[in-house]
C-alpha cells in the first residue's frame, strides 16, 4: 500500500529553498563580476552579490546551529564502503537496466550514501572556502590590519572562483538528479515542496 | 463656498511665486555671478599712497610695501617667483626656469617672451635680480578691473603706452591706467590666477586640459566646485596661501594626501587636495563601501574627472616641432585650421592636434616625480618620456591618477643622445623664429645653459604627463564602475593587480568551465542513457 510519510521538516525545506534562491543569483552576479557577461551592471552586481552572501551566511549561521542542536547533523555521516559501492552501482548499471533504487530513505535516515558524500563535502570543502575566500576579498582593503599583508587578491579571487565553478557543478548534478531520478519526474522536488514521500 | 475660496487661494499663491520666479531670477541674472561684496577691512582707493600717477609698474609696487612690509620677501620665497623648486624626494631641481619641456621649449634665450607671465617685472636675460623687492608684481594677482595686463613681449611689464599686438597689426593693446588698477585692488579671482594658467603653452587651453578660459566662469557641470551656480570656488579656495606660498604645485603632487581633512591645528596646512575637505571617506556607505575602499589605490580625480577639455575650449594634444619652418610660395607665414577652426599648423611651430571632451589615460603617481634632464642621456629608438612617477599597485604612497599626456616631436641632440633647448625668440639670427635654423638656434640656447651639444640635431617623439584635478564631475557625473571594471576598460592598461572585471585566469576559467560543461555533458549522457534504456526495456 501507498502511504506518506514525512521526511523533510518544515525548517528543512524552508533552508532548502531559501538556500536555492540565495545561490542562483549569486552565482549569476558572481560571473558578472567576473566580467563574463553584463546584465545588472558591475556596481548593480557587486551589490546584489554581497547583500545575498550575507544573506547566505545568515542563513547558515542558523542551519548550522539546527544541525548541531537537533542531531541532523549526523546525516552527513559516510555510511560504509559496501553501500557506497551499491548506490554507484546503481547510478552506473541498475538504473539503466531498471534495477529497484538500493536505498529507502526514512526520515532518520535521509540521505543515501551518495547524498552523504556529495552534501558533507559540499558542506566542509566548498561552502567554507567560498566563505573565507568570499569575506577576505570583501574586506581585501583591511588585510594590512589583519596581518595578512602577504597574500595576494589574485590568489584569494581565484579560490573563489574556483569554489564557483565546483559549487556550479555541484548544482547541476543536484538538479538533474532531483528532478529525474524519482519515480516520476520531478518527485524529488515536489517531496521537497510538501515534505511528504510516497512510500509503497 | 469653502472649496471656492480655498482654490481661490491656491491661484493667488501659484500667481505670487510666479511673480517672485520671474523678477526675482531676472534680478538674480543681472547680478554677475562672482561678484561678492568686500569683506575687506581696507578700502584702497582711501589710501594716501595710492592717491598719484604711477610711471611704471615697480612704483605701484614701491608704493604697496610701504604697508605691506614684507609681501615681497614672502614672494620671494615661492615657486611663482623663483620658477625653481627643489623637490623634496628626489632632490631634483625642477620648475619652469630648469626643466625641459615638450611646448614652447625653455625661457633660457626667450626670456622675455616667457616671463611675460612671470610674478615680477624685467626678467629679460640670465643677470634677472631675485631678491629686488620693487620688481614683484602685485597687481597680476590683486588687480579686480580686468585692464591691467601684462605685455606678451614685455618680460612681465605691462604696456605704458597704448600699442599694436601682434606687431603691426590693428589690434591696440591698451596700456592699463595703473592709479585705477592699484586703488582697486582686491583678492585673487579666478581672472588673475588664468590669465597666465588658462594661457600656458602658447594659448587657450594648450597646456593644461583642465585649465582654460571655459574656467572663468565655469557653470556647476563644468566644475563642480568652481561653478558659479554652484560653490563658486575661486582658486584660492583650494589653493590656499601660507605667506603667499600658495599650496598644490604639480611638481610636489602629492599622490596621496593621508593627513585628510585639514583644520587648524593639523601638521599640514594645504587644502589643495580633495581629501583636505572631504577626508578619505567621502562616501555614504551603502551595501558595499567599496567606493570608499578605492581611496587608497584610486585618486578622487580619476572617477570625478571622467573627460577634460570639456568647457568648449579644446587642449592641445600632439606637438610636432619637426615640421616647423615651412612657408607658402611667396615666402610667407602659413596658418592652417581644419574643420573645427583649430589651428593645425603654424610656420614658427609645426604641427597641432587638439581635442575636446577627452578621456584621461591612467597611470600611477606617487610623491615622487621625475624630469628628463638636459644632461641625461635617453633612448633615441623610443618615446622619451619627459616626466615619469614613481609608483605602482605595492607602493602605499601610490594612487591611479588620471593624466592630460601631451604627445609630440621636439628637436634632441642626435649625437649626445639628448634632449635640447632651443633659442626661438629674440632679434637676433641665431632666433629660430627669425632664421628659422634649427641648428643655430639649439646651439644658442645650449651654450647659454652651459650645456653640451654635438652639433647634430634630430626629432624625437616625446610624452609628458599632466595631472587632472580641475573640471571635477559631480556624484551624478562620475564615472561608474563598469568603466574600469570591465575586460577592456579604462584601466585595461595598468597591469601588476588584479581587478575584478577586468582580470582572470584563462587557465582556471578553462578548467571551470570544462568541468561544469564536463558535468552537463555527463549528466546529459547519463539521462539520454537511461531514456535510451527505457525504451528498450518497454519495447523489449
Amino acid at each position: 500500500m501507498m502511504s506518506n510519510e514525512m521526511i523533510y521538516t518544515r525548517f528543512e525545506r524552508i533552508w532548502h529553498w531559501v538556500l536555492a534562491i540565495l545561490i542562483l543569483p549569486l552565482l549569476l552576479t558572481g560571473f558578472e563580476i567576473h566580467g563574463d557577461y553584463t546584465i545588472l551592471g558591475f556596481e548593480q552586481a557587486v551589490d546584489t552579490h554581497i547583500l545575498f552572501a550575507w544573506a547566505l551566511m545568515g542563513l547558515l549561521v542558523f542551519v548550522i546551529f539546527w544541525h548541531m542542536t537537533t542531531g541532523e547533523w549526523k546525516q552527513y555521516i559516510p555510511s560504509s564502503k559496501n553501500n557506497l559501492m551499491a548506490m554507484l552501482r546503481y547510478y552506473a548499471v541498475d538504473i539503466f537496466l531498471g534495477g529497484g533504487h538500493p536505498f529507502h530513505m526514512t526520515r532518520t535516515s535521509k540521505l543515501n550514501p551518495l547524498q552523504r558524500l556529495a552534501y558533507l563535502s559540499l558542506h566542509v570543502v566548498i561552502t567554507p572556502v567560498t566563505w573565507v575566500s568570499g569575506l577576505l576579498y570583501l574586506f581585501y582593503t583591511s588585510w594590512g590590519d589583519w596581518g595578512l599583508e602577504g597574500l595576494s587578491l589574485t590568489v584569494v579571487a581565484m579560490v573563489h572562483m574556483a569554489a564557483a565553478f565546483a559549487m556550479l557543478a555541484f548544482l547541476i548534478v543536484h538538479l538533474y538528479l532531483a528532478i529525474t531520478t524519482s519515480e516520476k519526474p520531478f518527485g524529488y522536488v515536489k517531496a521537497m515542496i510538501s515534505g511528504y514521500e510516497k512510500k509503497e | 463656498m469653502n472649496s471656492h475660496l480655498r482654490s481661490w487661494i491656491r491661484s493667488l499663491g501659484t500667481l505670487v511665486i510666479l511673480i517672485e520666479f520671474t523678477f526675482g531670477s531676472a534680478y538674480a541674472a543681472t547680478q554677475s555671478p562672482q561678484k561678492k561684496v568686500s569683506t575687506s577691512t581696507a578700502d584702497h582707493s582711501k589710501f594716501e599712497v595710492l592717491q598719484q600717477e604711477f610711471s611704471t609698474a615697480p612704483d605701484v609696487t614701491k608704493a604697496c610695501l610701504t604697508c605691506h612690509t614684507e609681501a615681497s620677501k614672502q614672494i620671494h620665497k615661492t615657486t611663482h617667483w623663483n620658477w625653481k623648486i627643489t623637490h623634496p624626494e628626489t632632490g631634483q631641481v625642477l620648475g619652469k626656469k630648469r626643466v625641459v619641456n615638450s611646448f614652447c621649449g625653455s625661457i633660457t634665450t626667450n626670456y622675455a617672451r616667457c616671463t611675460s607671465c612671470h610674478i615680477g617685472y624685467g626678467w629679460k636675460d640670465d643677470s634677472f635680480d631675485f631678491s629686488s623687492e620693487e620688481n614683484v608684481d602685485c597687481l597680476v594677482c590683486h588687480d579686480t578691473t580686468d585692464t591691467y595686463k601684462k605685455f606678451p613681449t614685455a618680460a612681465g611689464h605691462p604696456t605704458y603706452v597704448d600699442k599694436p599686438f601682434p606687431k603691426k597689426s590693428k589690434k591696440i593693446w591698451k596700456a592699463p591706467d595703473l592709479t585705477k588698477v592699484a586703488q582697486a585692488v582686491g583678492k585673487p579671482r579666478r581672472e588673475n590666477c588664468g590669465v597666465c594658467h588658462f594661457y600656458g603653452g602658447g594659448g587657450d587651453g594648450v597646456k593644461h586640459g583642465d585649465l582654460d578660459s571655459s574656467m572663468t566662469n565655469p557653470p556647476r557641470t563644468l566644475d563642480v566646485h568652481m561653478g558659479v551656480d554652484g560653490l563658486n570656488f575661486v582658486c584660492t579656495e583650494c589653493h590656499s596661501t601660507d605667506g603667499h606660498d600658495l599650496k598644490g604645485s604639480h611638481y610636489t603632487s602629492v599622490g596621496k594626501d593621508k593627513h585628510g581633512i585639514d583644520i587648524p591645528g593639523r601638521d599640514d596646512q594645504s587644502r589643495a587636495s580633495c581629501e583636505s575637505c572631504h577626508g578619505d571617506k567621502p562616501h555614504e556607505e551603502t551595501v558595499n563601501n567599496k567606493i570608499n575602499d578605492h581611496t587608497n589605490k584610486v585618486a578622487c580625480q580619476t572617477c570625478h574627472i571622467p573627460t577634460y577639455a570639456k568647457g568648449g575650449v579644446p587642449s592641445k594634444t600632439w606637438w610636432d616641432w619637426s615640421t616647423a619652418g615651412r612657408m607658402d610660395d611667396d615666402g610667407k607665414h602659413l596658418k592652417i585650421k581644419d574643420e573645427n577652426g583649430y589651428v593645425t599648423y603654424v610656420t614658427k611651430k609645426g604641427t597641432f592636434e587638439w581635442g575636446e571632451n577627452l578621456v584621461p589615460e591612467y597611470a600611477w603617481l606617487s610623491d615622487e616625480i621625475r624630469y628628463q634632464e638636459l644632461e641625461e642621456r635617453l633612448d633615441p629608438n623610443s618615446i622619451v618620456p619627459i616626466n615619469t612617477f614613481k609608483g605602482d599597485y605595492n607602493d602605499p604612497d601610490a594612487r591611479i591618477w588620471p593624466f592630460k599626456i601631451m604627445r609630440g616631436k621636439q628637436p634632441y641632440d642626435k649625437g649626445n643622445n639628448t634632449l635640447v633647448i632651443s633659442h626661438l625668440f629674440g632679434k637676433d639670427r641665431e632666433a629660430y623664429w627669425k632664421s628659422f635654423n634649427w641648428n643655430r638656434s639649439i646651439k644658442a640656447a645650449m651654450d647659454a645653459a652651459g650645456a653640451d651639444y654635438s652639433g647634430d640635431y634630430g626629432f624625437i617623439e616625446t610624452t609628458m604627463h599632466w595631472p587632472l584635478s580641475h573640471m571635477v564631475a559631480s556624484k551624478e557625473e562620475a564615472l561608474g564602475c563598469d568603466e574600469c571594471h570591465s575586460r577592456n576598460g579604462r584601466l585595461a592598461e595598468l597591469s601588476g593587480f588584479y581587478m575584478p572585471g577586468r582580470d582572470k585566469s584563462d587557465l582556471l576559467d578553462i578548467i571551470g568551465w570544462l568541468a561544469v560543461l564536463g558535468t552537463l555533458g555527463g549528466v546529459s549522457l547519463h539521462g539520454f542513457g537511461r531514456v535510451l534504456f527505457s525504451r528498450k526495456r518497454r519495447n523489449g
